[in-house]
């Protein structure tokens, strides 16, 4: 079997260094794979958050080769193994140990978004109907599994750590998941603007591009979003016509 | 919500431990927009060989003012300033020009590769102060949906101009320079057509659109175009400039416009 380096980032609270350790690697290994094979054998304290090993938990979130990527869907023969492979942290979020970072922000962030609210039953029995055409555009928003690899990824958080301006892409993702839902009636255009911090997004696409569930943030999420801040806060003619029909949404 | 440690040490400008050739793209980016920016406004300022036979360069598209025998308002208008140089493309390239700057993709690519905000993906930015698109001047980009609506009248008028290029003299023919006109509002028809603002206003900023049917299509239509937006702006971009080149070069006798049928 060949061998090859990875080089792994050690260390607690924000202290640390590169360490590498060579292992040997074979046909269809992930970078998770060798991972373990060098704490089973070489380092037994590495710290590693993961749990499915299937692309489905979005645990074992890292930085490989400067990437943010899940470790169990990246496979070794996609990169090249001649030189070290670099496995750091996600650099967004306080690192815990090793390649364990606190994500918590996240979860803070996300009880800032107002919750569901579904209009009145459409039947006495207390059910609705609702039109497949009409969830088909949220439910791609459902696919995502909280990996928090685009949050990583977004240099409003990573580089300029605006965490208490700005809610990241995940975060829109959700919210569009709950503002476009053909059953919900709540009003969340106006937080977009002020506390979410919608306007901080410069469209860099990033965080589609590390998205392991292929799922089109920017397209898709981020932009509508944006739009229907315009539509509210920056559209003049749309402005008018709200105050000459009375429309409560101004 | 309560305040956050400071993650890793960010890096510094240029810093990343990406191992591709990840600066590849701003750099084509820059070029790219470069290029064209330099060449459009040259020709855009030259005010001459912007017509030949039916053809007419879409920097010049519609001539409000230029020439007497053709310009809708006649010849170089008695308020336009002396000290400023006169040319038809002046009245006109500011509003695909707007479409083009405040248009969500380039928005991205030229953040990148003109402010290097970031300068690529997980790459160390030259700046710590980040204002984004909340504050003046970028929170401009909002009007983004005013272009459009300007954009989607001169297409039409690319349209007619198109449908122009294949008479001669009375004529039906077909010559290089009718499809090369042709091919343009083609392109640049399903550039504006996939656009982010009009995808909203068709159908996006709708949550029930199985109530609207026709609005319904229209949404799934730009969205088949938006999911190809990047490749649309940039094959319509290059091919106006080659068609303003190529009515330039015939009517300065450089190429010959062959006849087809």
């Amino acid at each position: 079997m060949a061998e090859a380096t990875f080089r792994i980032w050690r260390g607690e609270k924000g202290s640390g260094g590169f360490r590498d350790y060579r292992t040997e690697v074979g046909p269809g290994m992930v970078v998770l794979d060798a991972i373990h094979e060098i704490q089973a054998t070489q380092a037994n304290d590495l710290a590693v958050r993961w749990n499915c090993k299937a692309g489905k938990c979005g645990s074992c979130s890292a930085e490989i080769n400067g990437s943010p990527r899940l470790m169990c869907m990246t496979r070794l023969s996609t990169l090249p193994l001649d030189k070290p492979v670099t496995l750091e942290p996600m650099r967004t979020f306080p690192p815990v140990k090793d390649l364990v970072t606190d994500v918590s922000f996240n979860y803070r962030a996300k009880k800032k978004i107002k919750p569901f609210q579904p209009r009145k039953p459409d039947r006495p029995d207390g059910t609705w109907t609702i039109a497949q055409q009409d969830v088909e555009r949220v439910q791609e928003f459902h696919k995502c599994i909280e990996c928090f690899l685009c949050q990583d990824v977004c240099h409003v958080l990573r580089e300029h750590h605006l965490y208490e301006q700005f809610i990241g892409p995940r975060l829109f993702v959700y919210t569009a998941a709950l503002e476009m839902h053909p059953l919900d009636t709540a009003d969340r255009v106006p937080e977009l603007r002020g506390p979410d911090g919608i306007g901080f997004c410069n469209i860099t696409k990033c965080c589609t591009k590390v998205c392991p569930e292929e799922i089109h943030i920017t397209d898709n999420a981020i932009i509508p979003l944006k739009e229907r801040v315009v539509d509210r806060f920056y559209d003049p003619v749309k402005r008018l016509f709200r105050v000459f029909s009375g429309s409560a949404r101004r | 919500m309560g305040s956050i440690d400071v993650p890793l040490k960010a890096g510094g400008f240029g810093q990343t431990r990406r191992r591709d050739l990840w600066w590849v793209h701003p750099l084509a980016v820059f070029l790219g927009l470069s290029a064209f920016i330099v060449y459009s406004t040259w020709a855009g300022l030259q005010g001459a060989h912007y017509r030949f036979g039916p053809y007419l360069s879409p920097l010049y598209s519609p001539e409000l003012w230029g020439d007497p025998a053709h310009a809708l308002f006649g010849g170089k208008p008695s308020w336009f300033p002396s000290w400023l140089i006169f040319s038809p493309a002046i009245f006109i390239l500011w509003a695909p020009g707007g479409f083009r700057v405040t248009c969500y993709y380039y928005r991205g690519a030229y953040y990148k590769a003109f402010w290097a905000d970031p300068p690529s993906c997980t790459v160390g930015e030259p700046r710590k102060v980040y204002r984004g698109e909340r504050s003046f001047p970028l929170i401009l980009q909002n009007i983004h949906r005013y272009f459009l609506y300007l954009a989607l009248v001169i297409i039409v008028i690319l349209a007619h101009d198109a449908w122009d290029g294949f008479w001669f003299d009375g004529h039906f023919q077909v010559h290089v320079g009718s499809l090369v006109l042709l091919l343009n509002v083609l392109l640049l028809g399903s550039y504006t057509l996939g656009c982010h603002s009009l995808r909203h206003l068709v159908g996006g900023i709708m949550d029930r659109l199985s109530r609207s049917p026709v609005r319904k299509k229209a949404y799934d239509c730009v969205s088949c175009l938006n999911a190809h937006h990047m490749r649309w702006a940039w094959f319509s971009l290059f091919w106006v400039g080659f068609t303003d080149f190529y009515v330039r070069m015939c009517s300065m006798g450089v190429f010959t416009d062959w006849r087809i049928l």
